[in-house]
């Protein structure tokens, strides 16, 4: 196995262009070690993201929005007031990831590019509208979040591309985003169904809104129609039962060992009208 | 013996000492499992059958060999042949023979110069197998047209043409059972259903082990008990037993599961192999959890009849279970558990031990006792909904006592069921108002406790401190109990006494630190031992005073004439006789090798408290009670640590743990992440009464306290969720997926 500590995404991918075996990126490595110490991914190639000038850094952009670096743990987005301020919904996904300890390393990327339809950051990330800067040897280029997954445990991301950057758009006025999830303990599990959901209020009116359900799918999915049952709407007991139903008619789970699909369509619609409630109390919050 | 007749005073007993094992613990120095390295050592690693029923047709290890630094490669090719019996079924599960037997059985093992080279050459042991029908599900397991997983292993009790995988059968019971329903008002059959369920220990399988050419041989190990290791291991390798020395590391839990031996005999073989090298094998999680003891899993019909005041008339227990593909499924004590809460004019059981393609099961706490209780306690509970009687009062009123005939053969003497229940009633949770999709419920429990061989050899120091080695391995604060009993003995500080847990070597036989009889044997043994030495010091006091022995008592640690006729003489302290030892006729100890009698059976009764989310199923634990007779408690953290424990460990069973299959046989959820035990911000503060009835089998008192704890809980949240819900879960465990489809459909799951 190479080990590699490139100082630059210039000279991470084209290390990872110039790699023929199996190559992983290392930034808090929760997964990666995880499957090398299990046996089940053992890399040849090795690159490790960390050294790399500014990775561990979360700024506000000149719109106003925050640029997230990849090796940004979890437990440092929780400590950061203004960010948690802007995107609760976002950084309570990220904060259910692993124990305390594994707070301390997991990263937003490396969730997502894990590729699990249950990744419990993943969600908030597309509902709020977050994209990626995906760097090739060709150059970077943005892409929203919603279109890294590409099914379980596999991503769109190209051999020799790696995410370098995370963004979130600014947040503006009466806005509010969630995340809860359904597990069968209170924690260190993994998401039997996920949501998150985003929106904007004008008076006691949601005006916009995407909702994203994860563990149902195999990605993370948007639920456009979930959206629209509550858009328009001050989410009342009729517009809540339609989220609900819209969230049902979305979801395509499987059953495993984690649940039945009838169990994960029926808490889909359960989980959406939790959150969408807690994010309009967040909003009205805002707005105030 | 039953000093407690007329001594409740103590200066030791009841009070709670820091554990003399704590500071080496809570500072990383404490040696377990993992943490012995020695010279020259190897590391080993398993090959295990991804197959639950395959013939191995082929091994072929040479790829394997061919790696520079791979020492040994052993399979069962390398082990003695003619074994018969329990010896057999270890041998067969530590190494598999012709066929691979369940998902996880070991088939060969490697050691090399280093872990990460023994695991890359296990990966290189090319095994062929040819897949044989296989049977997971107890039910299934017991079909007449089940796959026959060991033909001719049934036992003796099994009538001809029983169906292939029944390999024990038991029938008992007493009365007039079709006399009894009769006098019913009301006679209710149901079925319930457990899953197996892991030990869950937080430190995984690990040993040392080394045997030389000359079969002279010596062995680390994390244990409950290494005269069994020692025994176990020698049986499988066919050593002579005394040539082998078995040390036991500080354990990180066992419940059970840490009685007998999985991967031990492997390091040895290995050892051998490797021209006498120690090698080291530690399991990972994943190991653990395929190829240790699980508990079993059962399938279970009760019949009960009740009068409508409450009065229980006869009961009838058919449990089949399966404990993997080894005879050794707890239906037996199961069964002695079902009915031992109650007075009951008639009771019949009828047992079936099944194999199916899992693991050896092992004990784990309580074995067979919680399943029971899911099912006798949760058809008592019904019955009492049905007749619209309170849970408790009808427990009381048909409580064993002093003097009531077990529904398993004896006839108890002091026991303190009532006394729990009366002190469950008593306790501010049970009158916690409720709200919506809240319910409350409440079942008891029992285990027999148990004594088994012990041997405990006490000895003063020159300066009169006491030492006391012991062999069975502390796990749940026995050094600390230990050290009180004795200092309390002999009537000095707590922090006089060292208790030793010491090497096989160093004593005869003991049995493990199981059947809740640390405290209680091995406590009776270390006493008596303590007498003798103490007896001794009296005849060196009186031998310098010039008086009788007999005239002389041991009071407050130090020897006195007894009574103005004796002489006057002042007190002749420990540490005056023990500094002298010598001179006046050399050391001074005392010892006991027996099976020490007067085991005092306990019982518990738990309360909980649940809420039920009716949009998802999930049961949340609001808050719960844990009442149990201690007989008297030594250190009543522990005991109290013991009750918690318990709940705890049934709760997991209760709500969410449980082996998960896939269609080919292979388990599922091998790690933690899907074997789900509670995590800490799933459970309320486990409260507890402990209530004393002392066992006047034992010089202070002592019950054991560790397994009754376990049995209750599976039942009293099930009652709970009944409560909460409306429905009744017959089958464990109550996930949310379960719970959730019984809400909906209205009916019982």
């Amino acid at each position: 196995m190479h080990y590699h500590t490139p100082a630059t995404f210039e000279d991470a991918v084209k290390i990872a262009a110039a790699c023929g075996g199996v190559t992983r990126f290392l930034a808090g490595g929760t997964d990666v070690l995880v499957q090398m110490r299990a046996g089940a991914v053992i890399p040849d190639d090795l690159i490790d993201l960390k050294h790399i000038p500014g990775v561990r850094d979360i700024t506000r952009t000149p719109e106003g929005g925050w640029r997230i670096g990849i090796a940004v743990a979890g437990a440092e987005l929780g400590a950061h007031d203004a960010l948690c301020r802007d995107w609760p919904g976002v950084v309570e996904g990220m904060e259910l990831v692993g124990s305390t300890q594994v707070q301390g390393r997991a990263t937003l990327v490396g969730n997502l590019c894990n590729g699990s339809p249950a990744a419990d950051s993943v969600p908030g990330l597309v509902a709020a509208g977050a994209t990626v800067t995906v760097t090739g040897v060709n150059g970077s280029r943005e892409v929203p979040v919603a279109e890294i997954p590409a099914g379980p445990g596999r991503t769109v991301l190209q051999p020799g591309e790696v995410i370098s950057a995370i963004s979130l758009p600014p947040r503006g006025e009466n806005g509010g985003d969630a995340y809860l999830r359904f597990i069968p303990r209170t924690e260190m599990d993994i998401a039997v169904v996920g949501c998150a959901v985003n929106l904007r209020l004008d008076g006691d009116t949601i005006s916009e809104a995407r909702v994203a359900l994860g563990a149902v799918a195999p990605t993370v999915i948007t639920v456009q129609a979930a959206a629209d049952a509550i858009i328009g709407t001050t989410l009342d007991d009729a517009a809540l039962e339609a989220l609900a139903d819209a969230a049902r008619a979305a979801a395509t789970p499987i059953s495993d060992k984690r649940g039945t699909a009838e169990f994960r369509t029926h808490v889909s619609g359960v989980m959406a009208q939790r959150v969408a409630r807690l994010a309009y109390t967040r909003a009205k919050g805002a707005g105030k | 013996m039953a000093k407690d007749e007329f001594n409740t005073e103590f200066k030791l007993v009841g009070t709670r000492p820091n554990r003399p094992d704590g500071l080496d613990k809570v500072t990383g120095r404490a040696r377990y499992g993992a943490d012995m390295t020695m010279p020259g050592m190897l590391w080993g690693a398993v090959v295990r059958s991804p197959h639950a029923h395959a013939r191995i047709k082929k091994i072929d290890a040479s790829k394997a060999l061919a790696l520079e630094g791979v020492k040994a490669v052993v399979t069962r090719a390398d082990f003695p042949t003619g074994l018969t019996g329990e010896d057999w079924n270890l041998q067969e599960n530590s190494m598999a023979g012709d066929v691979a037997l369940y998902d996880g059985h070991a088939v060969a093992a490697v050691a090399a110069t280093s872990a990460l080279l023994a695991q890359d050459a296990a990966a290189l042991i090319e095994v062929e197998y040819e897949l044989l029908p296989h049977v997971i599900d107890v039910d299934d397991a017991i079909k007449p047209d089940a796959p026959a997983i060991r033909p001719g292993s049934a036992d003796h009790s099994v009538p001809e043409g029983f169906p292939p995988n029944v390999v024990r059968y038991i029938d008992y019971g007493h009365g007039d059972l079709d006399a009894g329903f009769a006098a019913a008002d009301l006679v209710m059959e149901k079925t319930y259903l457990t899953e197996a369920t892991h030990q869950g220990y937080i430190e995984p399988q690990a040993c040392v082990g080394q045997l030389g050419a000359d079969g002279k041989g010596e062995m680390w190990v994390c244990t409950q008990g290494h005269w069994f290791i020692r025994q176990m291991c020698s049986a499988v390798l066919g050593l002579e037993v005394a040539q082998l020395r078995v040390t036991a590391s500080e354990i990180g839990g066992g419940f059970g599961g840490k009685t007998m031996v999985f991967m031990e005999p492997l390091s040895l073989a290995l050892s051998k192999k490797a021209g006498g090298r120690p090698v080291k094998l530690v399991m990972n999680r994943a190991e653990v959890l395929r190829a240790t003891g699980p508990t079993a899993s059962a399938s279970m019909d009760v019949k009960i009849g009740m009068t409508k005041d409450g009065k229980m008339t006869a009961g009838k227990a058919v449990f089949r279970m399966q404990g993997g593909a080894f005879p050794g499924a707890p239906v037996d004590s199961a069964l002695d558990c079902a009915f031992a809460n109650y007075d009951m004019p008639a009771v019949y059981h009828e047992g079936f031990d099944v194999l199916a393609n899992r693991p050896k099961a092992a004990a784990y706490r309580a074995p067979g006792s919680p399943m029971a209780a899911f099912a006798v306690e949760s058809l008592v509970d019904e019955m009492c909904r049905e007749l619209g009687l309170d849970p408790v009062e009808v427990r009381l009123k048909n409580a064993a006592r002093e003097g009531t005939k077990a529904s398993y053969g004896p006839t108890y003497n002091k026991i303190g069921l009532v006394e729990t229940l009366e002190a469950v009633k008593a306790h501010p949770n049970y009158a916690v108002p409720l709200g919506p999709n809240q319910g409350r419920g409440v079942a008891s429990g029992f285990w027999f406790n148990y004594n088994g061989d012990t041997a405990v050899s006490m000895a003063i120091a020159e300066d009169g401190t006491a030492q006391v080695s012991v062999g069975t391995p502390d796990i749940g604060g026995s050094r600390a109990s230990l050290a009180m009993m004795v200092g309390e003995t002999l009537g000095v500080p707590y922090e006089h006494v060292r208790v030793n847990v010491v090497e096989t070597g160093a004593l005869g036989i003991n049995e493990p630190t199981h059947g809740s009889r640390a405290t209680f044997a091995t406590g009776k043994a270390a006493v008596i031992a303590t007498e003798q030495a103490i007896a001794e010091m009296c005849r060196r006091a009186a031998v310098e005073w010039d008086i009788d022995p007999d005239a002389v008592e041991w009071i407050d640690g130090a020897a006195q004439p007894a009574g103005p006729n004796a002489g006057k003489f002042p007190p002749m302290k420990i540490g005056e006789i023990a500094g002298k030892m010598s001179t006046t006729g050399g050391p001074i100890a005392g010892h006991y090798e027996g099976f020490p009698d007067g085991v005092g059976v306990s019982f518990g009764t738990h309360v909980v408290d649940v809420e039920v989310d009716p949009e998802t199923g999930h049961t949340k634990i609001l808050r719960y009670l844990v009442a149990q007779d201690a007989g008297r408690a030594i250190h009543p953290a522990y005991v109290e640590g013991q009750f918690q424990g318990g709940a705890v460990q049934g709760i997991g069973w209760a709500l969410n743990e449980e082996y998960v299959y896939g269609e080919d046989g292979r388990l599922q959820n091998a790690t933690f992440l899907d074997y789900r035990v509670p995590v800490a911000s799933d459970l309320p503060k486990i409260d507890t009464v402990i209530v004393e009835v002392p066992n006047p089998g034992h010089p202070y008192g002592v019950r054991g306290v560790g397994e009754t704890g376990i049995a209750p809980p599976l039942p009293a949240i099930a009652n709970a969720v009944a409560a909460a819900t409306g429905q009744r879960l017959r089958h464990l465990p109550m996930t949310p997926v379960k719970v959730l489809a019984a809400i909906q459909a209205g009916q019982d799951g």
